[in-house]
C-alpha cells in the first residue's frame, strides 16, 4: 500500500512537473530567437513580441521551478531505500544539475527580468540565451540520472552489494541517455513552438497585430518543422536502443507475447492488456515492428512470455512484465499525434510559402487547438518510458517494491498526496487563467516602454536625475 | 590530510550558511513586506528589493539538498524521510512563496494581491522555522535504529532545541530582512524598516544568546562555546547597536555575520556526526558511515572546484548590477504630488557603498 501510494505520488507530481519543463525549454529558446531578431533589426514589434511571449514564459517558469523542488525532495522523503542504495551514482548528476544549471538559470533569469533598462542590449540578449541554454543543461543532468535507471552503467557493486560510481563518463555516454536526451530536447522545441503557433493563430484570427503575429507564427513553423521530423526519427531510434536494453518495454508496447521474426505492427487492437494475450489486432502492417525495434526488415523481437521465463531464471520468481495496456496505447498515442502535428506543420509551411497563413481560417482554428497535443505526447512518452521500466526502479538492480521509505507510513503519504493534489489543482487553475489572459492580451498593452536609449530627465540645475524605473514585481 | 568526506561536510555547511545569509534577507523581506509597506506600491517596492535575486538565493538550498544526496546518500535518505511532514510544509511554503513573487503583480485586483501577500508572508516565515527545526534535530538527536531508519513519529521531531533553532533563525531572518530593507529602500519604507529593526534586534539577541548556551548544553563535552558561537553573539550585538543609525551597510553586514555564525556553529558542533541517534550513539550517522565512495566524492569535488567560483562571480555580478536603491515610481495620475524620496545619512544611497 505504502509503495503503491508512493508510486502514485511520484507519477502525479512528475507528470505535472513535466507539463511545465518542456514549455520552459521550448519557449525560452523561441523568446531568445525573437529577442535576437529585435537586436538585429531594431524593429519595435520584435521587442513587443519578445516581451509578450516572455510574459508567458515567466508565468510558466514560476510553476515549473516550484514543482521541480517537490521532485528533488521526493527521492529522500518517499524513496529513502532507493536514495540510500543508489545515491553514490544517482546523486552526482542531481548535484551537478544544481551547481551547473540551476544557479545559471535563476541568476540570469533575474538579470533578464529586471535588466531591460539596466543592461546594455547585447548583454541583456546574452542573458536570455544563457537562460535557454541552462534549461537544456538542466534537462541533460536529469536525463543522465533517469537513463541510469533505464540502463545502469559506469558502476561496480561494492562489498555491501551497492552500486558505486566508477566511471562518470559512462553515464554521459550511455546510449539510452544520448538518444533520450535529444528526443526530450526536440520534444520541448515542439512544445514551445506549438504554443507560440497557437497563441499567434488566436491573435491573427481576432485580427489583432496580424503582421507581427504572422512573424511569430512563421518563426514557430520554422522551428516546428525540423523539430517534429527529428523527434519522430530520434524517438524511433530510441525505441531500438530500448529494445536492446529493456526488451520488455518494447515487447509490451506492441503487446507481443510470443517471439516473432519478422514481426508486424498493429495499428489498433481491441482487448489486450496483461490478462488478454490474444487481442484482435486491427490493420497489421507486416515487418514494421521488426523495423521499428531492430532497424532491420526481418529483425527478431523477443516476446513477453520468453522474457518472463528468462528473467525468472536470472532474478528469481516474480512478474517481470510491465503494464501492457499502458505501453501499447501510450506509444500509439504519442506516435499518432506526432504524425498529425507533422501534417499540420507541413500545411502551415505550405501556407506560409504562399503567404496565405493569415487567411486560412481552418489552419488557424486547428492550430489553436493543437496547443493541447504536446502535453498529451510528452505525458504519453514518459508513461511509455517509466511504466515500461517496471517492476524495476533501476533496471536489473533494484525493484520498485523495495525502494520506498521504511519509516514513512501510508497515512504520511496520503496526507502529502492530498496536499500536493490540492496545491497543484489551485496552481494549475491560476496558471491556466494567467496564461490565457496573457495570451489574449493586446500586443501593444505592455506598459513597459523602451527606455534603454533615453537619458534621465534634466533638472533646472542642469543635473541629470536618473529616471525611476517601473516596478517589475 | 583532509579526507574528502570531511571536505564535503564543510562544503555542505558552506551551502547552508550561504542559503541562510542570502535567502535569509529575502525571507525577512517576505515576512516584513506587508508591515513596512502600507500601500500596494510600497509593498511592491519592498518585494522588488529582492526581485532579481530570491530565486538564485533559493538555489543554495537545492544544491545543499542535492549535494547531500550525492556526497552522503544515507544522510539524505534518513533526514528527508524522517522530517517527512515538516518537509511537506516546507515544500508547500516554497511553492506558495515562489509563485507569489511572479504572480502577485500580474493582476490589479486588491484581493488577488492580498492573497499573494499572505502566501509570501506566511511562506517566508514557515521555511526558516521548519528548516531550523530540522537542522536543530540533526544535533539534538532523533530516534534512529541500527539500519539508519527513523523510528519515531511526528512529535519526536519537535525537539525543544530544534524548535529554539527554528525560532532563532526566524528572528535572524527578520533582522536580516529589516537591515536589508533599510539599505535598499528610501523613506517611508526605509523608515519603517529601521524602526522595526530595533525591537527585532533585541529579540534576536535573546534568541542567539539562548541558542549559543543551548548548543553548548546539547553537544556536551565542551565547557566553552566555539569561537564561531562567540562571534554570533558579538555580531548580533553589533547589529543591535547599528540598526537605526545611518550605517545601513554595516548593520546588514552584522546581521549577515550573525546568521552565518549561528548556522556555522551548529555544523561545527555536529561534526563528525551528521545525524545524532537518540536511541543509541552507535547508530549515529557520521561523515564516514553516511558518505559516498571515494570516486564519487572525487568527481563531485572536481566539479565543485571548477564551477563554484564561477557561480560566485556571476551571482556577485548580479548583486552589483541591481545595487541601487529601489524607489517608488512617480504616481502616473499626479506626477508632482510627492517630493522625490530622500535618504538621510552619510552614505550615498547605494548598496555598493556599504562595507561589503
Amino acid at each position: 500500500m505504502t509503495n503503491e501510494l508512493a508510486r502514485w505520488q511520484f507519477a502525479t507530481t512528475s507528470i505535472y512537473h513535466f507539463l511545465f519543463v518542456p514549455t520552459t525549454i521550448g519557449l525560452s529558446f523561441l523568446v531568445a530567437l525573437l529577442q535576437t531578431a529585435w537586436y538585429r533589426n531594431g524593429k519595435p514589434e520584435y521587442r513587443k513580441l519578445t516581451r509578450f511571449f516572455g510574459a508567458l514564459l515567466l508565468i510558466n517558469v514560476a510553476v515549473g521551478v516550484v514543482t521541480g523542488l517537490v521532485q528533488e525532495f521526493e527521492f529522500g522523503m518517499n524513496w529513502s531505500a532507493y536514495s540510500r542504495f543508489v545515491g553514490d551514482v544517482f546523486g552526482a548528476p542531481l548535484a551537478m544539475e544544481g551547481l551547473a544549471a540551476f544557479f545559471l538559470e535563476s541568476t540570469f533569469l533575474g538579470l533578464w527580468i529586471f535588466g531591460w533598462d539596466r543592461l546594455p542590449k547585447a548583454v541583456h540578449l546574452a542573458c536570455i540565451w544563457i537562460v535557454a541554454g541552462a534549461t537544456m543543461l538542466s534537462a541533460m543532468f536529469i536525463m543522465v540520472a533517469n537513463s541510469w535507471m533505464q540502463h545502469p552503467v559506469g558502476y561496480a557493486l561494492n562489498s555491501h552489494g551497492q552500486p558505486e560510481l566508477n566511471n562518470i563518463g559512462a553515464l554521459f555516454t550511455n546510449p539510452t541517455f544520448l538518444w533520450g536526451y535529444v528526443h526530450v530536447i526536440l520534444a520541448s522545441l515542439v512544445t514551445g513552438s506549438l504554443i507560440m503557433l497557437a497563441v499567434s493563430a488566436w491573435q491573427i484570427r481576432k485580427q489583432r497585430a496580424v503582421e507581427s503575429f504572422t512573424h511569430a507564427a512563421k518563426l514557430s513553423v520554422i522551428v516546428l518543422l525540423p523539430s517534429i521530423l527529428l523527434t519522430l526519427a530520434v524517438g524511433s531510434e530510441l525505441g531500438v536502443v530500448e529494445a536492446k536494453y529493456q526488451p520488455a518495454k518494447i515487447a509490451a508496447a506492441e503487446a507481443q507475447w510470443e517471439t516473432c521474426q519478422p514481426c508486424s505492427f498493429s495499428a489498433f487492437q481491441i482487448g489486450g492488456g496483461n490478462n488478454d494475450h490474444t487481442p484482435s489486432q486491427i490493420i497489421q502492417i507486416p515487418h514494421l515492428l521488426s523495423l521499428l525495434a531492430t532497424n532491420s526488415f526481418n529483425g527478431k523481437v523477443i516476446g513477453l512470455n520468453q522474457i518472463q521465463k528468462e528473467d525468472e531464471k536470472k532474478y528469481g520468481p516474480g512478474n517481470y512484465i510491465p503494464n501492457v495496456f499502458i505501453q501499447y496505447w501510450s506509444m500509439r498515442l504519442m506516435a499518432y499525434i506526432a504524425t498529425a502535428v507533422l501534417l499540420l506543420t507541413l500545411w502551415g509551411a505550405w501556407l506560409l510559402n504562399k503567404g496565405a497563413l493569415a487567411d486560412s481560417k481552418w489552419f488557424l482554428r486547428l492550430s489553436c487547438w493543437a496547443v493541447v497535443t504536446p502535453f498529451v505526447m510528452n505525458t504519453a512518452g514518459w508513461m511509455l518510458t517509466e511504466s515500461g521500466r517496471q517492476p524495476w526502479i533501476v533496471q536489473g538492480l533494484m525493484k520498485t517494491i523495495n525502494a520506498n521509505s521504511p519509516s514513512v507510513t501510508s497515512l504520511d503519504i496520503w496526507i502529502s498526496l492530498v496536499v500536493f493534489v490540492l496545491i497543484y489543482i489551485a496552481l494549475g487553475a491560476v496558471d491556466v487563467v494567467l496564461m490565457t489572459r496573457y495570451a489574449r492580451k493586446d500586443l501593444d498593452e505592455d506598459d513597459h516602454e523602451d527606455h534603454s536609449e533615453q537619458p534621465g530627465s534634466v533638472g533646472a540645475d542642469g543635473k541629470t536625475t536618473p529616471r525611476i524605473p517601473a516596478l517589475t514585481y | 590530510m583532509l579526507h574528502l568526506h570531511t571536505l564535503w561536510f564543510i562544503i555542505l555547511a558552506i551551502l547552508w550558511i550561504g542559503f541562510f545569509v542570502l535567502e535569509g534577507f529575502d525571507f525577512g523581506v517576505g515576512m516584513l513586506h506587508a508591515i513596512v509597506g502600507k500601500t500596494d506600491t510600497e509593498q511592491r517596492v519592498a518585494i522588488n528589493t529582492v526581485g532579481p535575486w530570491w530565486d538564485g538565493n533559493e538555489v543554495w538550498l537545492i544544491v545543499a539538498g542535492a549535494g547531500t544526496f550525492a556526497a552522503f546518500p544515507s544522510w539524505y535518505a534518513t533526514m528527508f524521510s524522517a522530517l517527512y511532514l515538516p518537509l511537506l510544509l516546507v515544500l508547500a511554503a516554497l511553492i506558495a512563496r515562489g509563485v507569489a513573487f511572479e504572480f502577485r503583480g500580474r493582476n490589479n485586483d486588491p484581493r488577488w494581491r492580498r492573497t499573494w501577500t499572505m502566501c509570501l508572508s506566511i511562506g517566508s516565515l514557515m521555511i526558516p522555522l521548519l528548516v531550523g527545526v530540522g537542522l536543530g534535530d540533526l544535533l539534538a538527536g532523533l530516534p534512529i535504529n541500527a539500519s539508519h531508519n527513523f523510528t519515531g513519529n511526528f512529535f519526536d521531531l519537535l525537539t525543544p532545541y530544534g524548535l529554539w533553532t527554528g525560532l532563532t533563525l526566524v528572528s535572524l531572518c527578520l533582522l536580516h530582512g529589516a537591515t536589508f530593507l533599510s539599505m535598499r529602500t528610501a523613506d517611508p519604507v526605509r523608515g519603517r524598516a529601521r524602526a522595526l529593526a530595533k525591537p527585532i534586534g533585541w529579540a534576536a539577541t535573546g534568541f542567539v544568546v539562548g541558542f549559543v548556551i543551548w548548543t553548548l548544553a546539547v553537544s556536551g563535552g565542551n565547557d566553552v562555546p566555539e569561537p564561531v558561537a562567540v562571534l554570533a553573539i558579538i555580531a548580533v550585538l553589533f547589529a543591535l547597536r547599528l540598526v537605526g543609525t545611518d550605517s545601513d551597510g554595516w548593520a546588514f553586514t552584522a546581521s549577515a555575520v550573525t546568521i552565518a555564525s549561528v548556522v556555522g556553529s551548529l555544523f561545527i558542533e555536529l561534526y563528525p556526526n551528521v545525524m545524532v541517534s537518540s536511541t543509541n550513539a552507535a547508530y549515529n550517522l557520521t561523515v564516514s558511515n553516511a558518505a559516498s565512495g571515494g570516486y564519487a566524492l572525487k568527481v563531485m569535488t572536481i566539479v565543485t572546484v571548477l564551477l563554484f567560483p564561477v557561480v560566485l562571480i556571476y551571482q556577485g555580478w548580479s548583486f552589483w548590477v541591481f545595487r541601487s536603491r529601489v524607489l517608488a515610481p512617480p504616481d502616473p495620475e499626479n506626477p508632482d504630488s510627492k517630493a522625490p524620496p530622500r535618504v538621510t545619512g552619510r552614505r550615498t544611497p547605494d548598496l555598493g557603498s556599504g562595507p561589503a
